[in-house]
């Protein structure tokens, strides 16, 4: 299966990277290549296998619903570039 | 009762499915251990792991799965033991993850379904296609400053239900029948507050139209975020309206989201990019999958109380009320609690008559909601047991009612202090009956004439000689044997 440059354009849209116009041909592909070696583990017969979510047999660990964290105001908001009253603020989102 | 658009070309029909986001009642969030109450000064319920903190990791809350399971029983559904969490990605302001954390292809439940009372008094079926455990985004606040955004996180991981329906709604009624249920359903079972002005139960509405009697289904446009069920209605509607109009234009419909505007009633393109949709969910590589035995399912259930459907039906059987009657007390527990302790030990009949026709008067008047109705299930009570037992007739009870509004105090105490208690004393009410009589010589000829009618009259003047306290049965007994005679 191969990539085209739109299709990789696309996709560095949805991930809000910026890529290049002369980066997108190798990038596609480098990704086809990726999506290749996919097909090729496809070739396995995996009837009857279930699906692997983790390596670790385990459950999901679960909580108490008992407040137990939050109240970090400053913390939360140390690192933000722009700030008031408590709030983050960012550039205006016009729907 | 069945909703058509007239068009040029012909009569059209709507289909509607709702999806509704429901807030779970709990202490702390969904995968974290930051409170979950509303109002909070902005940013001071936020754990890192809400903000999104690098290496932080969601751990989730087991009260929310059992919420979710809870409600899902309410919804005769089916409950998927294994169930697993997505990532959906999308990029906004108020959601520092860059995905939520939701569930797609298998949610926590499946199908189920939920029973609309219509205003006419007929019920129909509608499909519920699942529900499922998600994240809350956070708050975006746009008119706070000319060229920001002010963001606020406290509601970010707040665990929230998606319910979403099957495309069985065929009415603004229907959809507003479904959401009064859903919110009905979801209050008795305490998982949610269906406080849809507080947006702690919201709903996304998807329409689409088709002719009459087809049974296609035609590509939808979805309303977001349309927060109370007179709106939900609106919306339906204009959005309804809109499309057989685009068809009759020879357009397409085209599949997008719009909003609606609460001030002109109508929906707009959120000319969102042609790419918002594309989510690319995959499952979250930091959570395992969901699991829970079947003992905790029958557990959940064992506990479940009455829910409105249930409570309707004994209503209808043991107390021989409406189907109407009864879905209107049952719609909110409050009311169904005090209908009750109004009716332990009175008719039921009469209580309904009395709770429908007088009590949501007074609330509806006073604007408040029955938890401060001025008048207690007690003393409404007891003022039906003075009708029972002839102390009052219904007219001078009526006056007693406007009294106990006012003041909230026993009926029994209204009707001794004003000396209201009616009389049945035979001799008492002949008295005024014989002079009643004695200064109608006229209407007493149009009566033997045969104007029976004129009995009114009769009854008029001994009401008003009695203050209007004289058993009515007993008058007009003795005015036709004395007339009669």
């Amino acid at each position: 299966m191969s990539l085209d440059k739109d299709t990789v354009k696309n996709i560095a849209y949805l991930a809000r990277i910026r890529v290049d116009e002369a980066q997108l041909e190798p990038l596609a592909g480098e990704l086809s290549s990726i999506l290749d070696w996919i097909e090729q583990l496809q070739e396995l017969d995996t009837d009857g296998v279930e699906p692997m979510a983790s390596v670790a047999a385990m459950d999901l660990p679960q909580r108490k619903d008992v407040v137990t964290d939050g109240n970090c105001q400053t913390a939360v908001l140390k690192n933000a570039p722009d700030g008031e009253d408590g709030f983050y603020t960012v550039p205006k989102v016009v729907e | 009762m069945s909703y058509v658009i007239k068009g040029e070309t012909g009569d059209w029909e709507v289909v509607i499915g709702l999806e509704v986001h429901c807030q779970v009642i709990s202490n702390a969030k969904l995968f974290s251990g930051a409170a979950t109450d509303f109002g909070a000064e902005p940013n001071t319920q936020v754990s890192l792991v809400d903000a999104a903190m690098p290496g932080m990791l969601p751990v989730i809350n087991q009260e929310c799965v059992k919420q979710a399971i809870k409600t899902g029983l309410g919804l005769k559904a089916e409950i998927n033991t294994k169930s697993v969490f997505a990532r959906k990605n999308y990029f906004y302001a108020d959601l520092p993850q860059g995905y939520q954390i939701s569930q797609f292809e298998e949610p926590i439940v499946g199908e189920g379904s939920i029973i609309l009372d219509l205003p006419d008094g007929t019920s129909r079926e509608v499909g519920i296609e699942r529900l499922h455990l998600e994240q809350d985004a956070g708050k975006s606040l746009h008119d706070q400053d000319p060229k920001r955004t002010f963001i606020d996180l406290n509601r970010t991981g707040v665990a929230l239900m998606e319910i979403v329906s099957k495309p069985d709604m065929r009415s603004p009624d229907d959809a507003g029948a479904y959401l009064r249920k859903l919110r009905s359903i979801v209050r008795y079972l305490e998982t949610c507050d269906g406080n849809m002005d507080q947006g702690s139960m919201r709903c996304d509405v998807n329409v689409s139209v088709r002719p009459a009697g087809s049974d296609e289904l035609r590509t939808r446009a979805e309303t977001k975020n349309v927060n109370s069920v007179r709106f939900v209605m609106q919306a339906i509607e204009h959005e309804a309206a809109r499309q057989v109009e685009v068809y009759e234009n020879g357009g397409e419909v085209v599949q997008e989201t719009r909003l609606f505007d609460a001030q002109t009633g109508t929906t707009r393109s959120m000319r969102s990019k042609e790419h918002a949709h594309d989510y690319r969910y995959f499952p979250d590589p930091d959570l395992l999958p969901l699991v829970f035995d079947q003992a905790l399912v029958d557990d959940i259930k064992a506990g479940l109380p009455e829910l409105p459907d249930e409570r309707k039906d004994r209503y209808i059987n043991d107390f021989g009320l409406s189907p109407y009657d009864a879905g209107v007390l049952v719609a909110e527990k409050d009311t169904a609690a005090y209908f009750e302790a109004v009716a332990d030990g009175h008719d039921a009949k009469m209580a309904a008559n009395w709770v429908i026709n007088n009590i949501f008067a007074v609330l509806s008047d006073k604007g408040v909601g029955i938890s401060e109705c001025p008048v207690t299930a007690e003393n409404l009570g007891k003022l039906l047991g003075l009708i029972s037992d002839d102390t009052v007739s219904t007219k001078i009870a009526k006056e007693v009612f406007e009294i106990m509004i006012e003041t909230g105090d026993d009926p029994e105490k209204i009707v001794e202090e004003k000396g209201l208690k009616q009389i049945t004393d035979t001799g008492a009410i002949e008295a005024a009956v014989d002079e009643a009589i004695a200064n109608g010589a006229a209407q007493v000829e149009q009566y033997k004439a045969g104007n029976e009618k004129v009995l009114g009259w009769f009854v008029g003047q001994v009401m008003k000689a009695t203050q209007g306290k004289a058993n009515p049965g007993q008058v007009n007994k003795l005015l036709k044997e004395k007339l009669g005679g």
